[in-house]
């Protein structure tokens, strides 16, 4: 079984790499380009932690072959923000105290940023059901709601 | 004790929050090394069976395999705890349950591990296996292990009954008859599992020579060495654990399921071995917590008084013998001051993964049936269940139900924050019933070091060895800066490998900001007595004559004002021409950790149609003595009363008739998602407790142990029909409409 060869974008950068045929995206990330923030929590799309956006649509990087992504933009949390410039989700998260573990981070990361690109001003139930496939079992989810609202907020130029 | 503080209570942000937001942080399944090899384990696709014979000659034929092994590769050990473990990691002889490994390929990668996998040939003979509690108790059950029955126990239970308690004082039976009332009720809960998200990984390097490294995601690295140690044979000093940061414990990460396993691989096949278990071996082979079937018998005066208490808890814990039961029993009635009082528990094998703790282990099923006999009671008194509470609750001075004398607790100001919130005079809507609940733990003390060096530019670094599973490296970084009178962020705390700190247990039982704590703040008054010391050698007066205010030494006595103050950063920019580097360290077993209590008051709405529950409102109030950092102790009530809500409404293990385990993924089982729940509102209530020089109580497992009959309460009246099984899923609701 020889490899495919497969060129793509991650986070703006161009990447190439060669892969199984049965290869997940996730795998792909992790194993192959070193991104190790795109987490596998379960490996059949039910828990969101290896959440990454696929030409701006979210999806579960588990379910995806790297095989299918050839000539795709991809983003992780790697390409979210840096340590220098946050993004406001991230800022928010922190400031509210939002993670504990932080497994379920970078996931809950991508997940409300692809949120707040098509919704710039959602309600709380809004972001709960959005967020519904991305299992955090620490919180009570309480704090990321609150932080996913305040930086959506600051996004709008309300409380910046 | 001290009460004025400058850092403490303030919510600075966390030092690996930027790690954690960035996709940085480093979790058990991140680390890659070169040349490493993909681990994978075989498992039983049986509840019991005889291991007849393994093949795994054409696993090892196989074109990239370099190691494969089974339970013969692994020799016996001489503790009984250690064999148990070690045979849970790798069956030796009989596979005990669904999902039990029975043998372990390394491969140079995962797809060819997972081929070697299914050329591997097991013959079993399958066995009468038992899964139920009450059933595995009963005599003629297919029993697990022969000769672990518990002494003193009769004929009238299996041998799979391999441990008893009783607590308590007084009579019950006195108590009954001086009731008014008195109500007796059967209840059942489903074991559920600790649902981290992070499955168990490790990357293990074990050479010829007996020196190894371990990198593995655990609550324990010192219990992980300790552990596999003994079972690879080697000395605990050639075996260096690092902890990586750690997606969710819970409990579930304080024993070991694969590191002996990928060690064992990679001695045999000369090279590193990483072992990343899939959700669902998560599920089949890890964790879970027990299942109960508990009956509790509570007599009242028409006034609300107590007047006798008595529960029988069987808990069933798995494949292997194991004690966790007392600490249901010893939960029971530990609210209630009470004259007459009983608690009594069974521990019980079944074919079933072998049991772990789970948040406050043991209790939250306890006390779910206590507390919703308590409010059956009520209702049937026509008492205000806070009222009720009130006038039994456990004080100081109260002898507690398990045999301890409370000093400060504050179950009584949790009451009364309840009764005058809000929530509880809120109006309800139709279908919506309203359920209060008390909840106590223990809390743990323990073995535990710190080290701490003054660095030549002010700045403090210090290393613990607990694992940071809600915060806890900000928190002791806070308790260090309030004991040294220095800024938080001048200070960066680690948790070091077994190799740079002495030993320290577990990450468990709510102790680490307790017991770290006072180290820490030990560690702080000896780095303190030396600088000190330095600072009298400058001056050259007596070091007695030397004092340590807001972080600088100063001169006290006939000295007083002799001369300026010397901040910590000044005498350590000098300490090479002083006497050379400051440090300061502590280690020690702190026992006196404060016991915890909490009262959760919860609004849930029941869909007639469709059985479905929805949590409308949910308030928690929470003694933990001493916020240090309000924001991480909201997280843990939060956190621990969501955990509860799942308890309550969704989660259980399924197991069919033929003993296999029906749901090993989180589609099936199912823990809350963010659309489930409302806020969940935190009261944090500070009661000091006396054994802490800042007044810390461990906060993490309380908020686990009210949301069960909290919800149950609230669903028997929004329902007026009251369950006596967990989960309340919406069938079983549906069936009892």
């Amino acid at each position: 079984m020889s490899k495919i060869h497969v060129t793509t974008q991650v986070n703006g950068d161009a990447v190439e790499f060669l892969c199984e045929p049965d290869e997940t995206l996730l795998d792909v990330l992790r194993d192959r380009l070193n991104l190790t923030g795109a987490k596998e929590g379960c490996g059949t799309g039910d828990c969101g932690a290896c959440s990454v956006t696929l030409n701006g649509r979210l999806v579960a990087s588990c379910l995806v072959l790297g095989a299918e992504v050839a000539g795709s933009a991809i983003e992780t949390v790697e390409g979210v923000g840096t340590a220098d410039a946050l993004h406001p989700i991230q800022q928010h998260l922190l400031d509210h105290a939002a993670l504990q573990c932080g497994i379920c981070t970078p996931g809950i990361i991508v997940a409300a940023k692809a949120l707040l690109v098509q919704n710039p001003d959602p309600s709380e139930g809004e972001v709960r059901y959005w967020l519904a496939g991305n299992l955090c079992r620490c919180t009570g989810y309480d704090k990321i709601i609150r932080a996913v609202l305040s930086a959506a907020a600051e996004m709008r130029g309300e409380n910046a | 004790m001290k009460q004025d503080f400058k850092i403490l209570g303030t919510r600075p942000a966390r030092p690996d929050g930027l790690d954690k937001v960035t996709g940085k942080a480093m979790f058990g399944a991140d680390k890659s090394v070169t040349g490493m090899l993909h681990a994978r384990i075989l498992r039983s696709p049986h509840a019991h069976a005889e291991i007849v014979s393994i093949d795994t000659s054409k696993a090892e034929a196989l074109a990239g395999v370099k190691a494969v092994i089974t339970g013969d590769d692994f020799a016996d050990v001489e503790s009984r705890w250690t064999r148990y473990t070690m045979q849970n990691c790798m069956a030796q002889g009989r596979a005990l349950y669904d999902g039990h490994a029975v043998a372990a390929v390394a491969a140079i990668s995962k797809t060819v591990a997972a081929k070697a996998l299914k050329l591997i040939e097991v013959e079993y003979s399958v066995l009468p296996h038992v899964t139920d509690v009450d059933e595995a108790m009963a005599p003629g059950a297919p029993v697990l292990h022969e000769g672990v029955k518990a002494r003193k126990l009769g004929d009238d239970v299996s041998g799979n009954t391999v441990g008893y308690y009783s607590f308590g004082h007084g009579n019950p039976e006195t108590g009954f008859a001086e009731a008014d009332e008195v109500i007796e009720r059967t209840f059942k809960t489903a074991a559920v599992h600790q649902g981290y998200i992070e499955p168990h990984s490790c990357l293990a390097d074990l050479g010829g020579d007996g020196r190894g490294e371990l990198w593995c995601s655990t609550q324990g690295h010192y219990m992980v060495r300790e552990v596999c140690s003994e079972i690879l044979g080697i000395d605990a000093s050639q075996l260096r654990v690092t902890a990586s940061e750690i997606g969710g414990g819970f409990g579930g990460k304080t024993t070991v399921f694969i590191e002996p396993v990928a060690l064992k691989l990679s001695q045999k096949a000369g090279k590193p071995v990483k072992l990343v278990m899939s959700r669902e071996e998560v599920f089949r082979a890890s964790g879970p917590t027990m299942s109960s079937s508990i009956d509790v018998k509570i007599g009242m005066s028409k006034a609300g008084k107590i007047k006798g208490a008595h529960a029988k808890l069987r808990y069933q814990g798995g494949a292997f013998p194991y004690q966790m039961v007392m600490m249901g029993a010893m939960s029971a009635f530990a609210a209630y001051d009470l004259e007459h009082v009983q608690a009594e528990g069974w521990d019980v094998m079944t074919n079933r993964p072998k049991m772990i703790s789970y948040r406050a282990p043991g209790a939250p099923m306890a006390v779910y049936a206590v507390e919703s006999v308590m409010d059956e009671l009520c209702q049937k008194l026509g008492l205000d269940p806070i009222d009720t509470r009130l006038l039994n609750a456990a004080r100081e001075g109260t002898k507690s139900s398990y045999g301890p004398t409370f000093k400060a607790i504050g179950l009584v100001e949790a009451l009364e924050a309840a009764k005058a919130h809000p929530h509880y005079s809120a109006p309800l809507a139709p279908n919506t019933g309203r359920g209060v609940s008390c909840g106590f733990w223990f809390n743990f003390g323990g073995q535990v070091s710190v080290s701490m060096a003054i660095n030549a530019d002010g700045t403090v670094s210090l290393i613990e060895g607990n694992p940071d599973i809600g915060g806890s490296r900000a928190s002791i970084s806070m308790m260090a800066a309030e004991a040294l009178g220095i800024e938080y962020d001048r200070i960066r705390t680690i948790v070091g490998d077994t190799a740079s700190v002495g030993f320290s247990d577990v990450t468990d039982g709510s102790r680490v900001t307790f017991a770290v704590g006072i180290a820490t703040i030990n560690a702080a008054k000896a780095a303190i007595k030396e600088m000190c010391k330095r600072a009298a050698k400058i001056w050259e007066i007596d070091a007695e004559a030397v004092e340590w205010v807001d972080g600088a030494a100063q001169p006290t006595g006939h000295n007083a004002g002799d001369f300026p103050p010397m901040s910590l950063a000044e005498i350590a920019a000098i300490s090479g021409k002083t006497g050379g580097p400051i440090a300061g360290h502590h280690e020690g077993a702190p026992d006196k950790a404060g016991v915890s209590f909490g009262v959760h008051m919860v609004d849930v709405e029941v869909d007639p149609e469709t059985g479905f529950t929805s949590i409308k409102r949910y308030t928690a109030f929470q003694d933990v003595g001493k916020a240090i950092h309000p924001a991480y102790v909201e997280g843990q009530i939060q956190g621990g009363a969501v955990q509860g809500i799942g308890w309550a409404l969704n989660e259980e293990y399924i197991y069919g008739e033929d003993g296999l385990l029906q749901n090993p993924g989180f589609l099936d089982y199912r823990i809350p998602v963010a659309s489930d729940l409302p806020m969940i509102e935190p009261v944090i209530i500070e009661v000091p407790n006396p054994g802490h020089p800042y007044g810390v109580r461990g906060c993490g497992e309380t908020a686990i142990v009210p949301p069960l009959a909290a919800v149950a309460n609230g669903v028997a009246q929004a329902m007026g029909v009251r369950m006596f099984e967990l989960p309340m899923s919406p069938p079983k609701i549906l069936k009892a409409l």
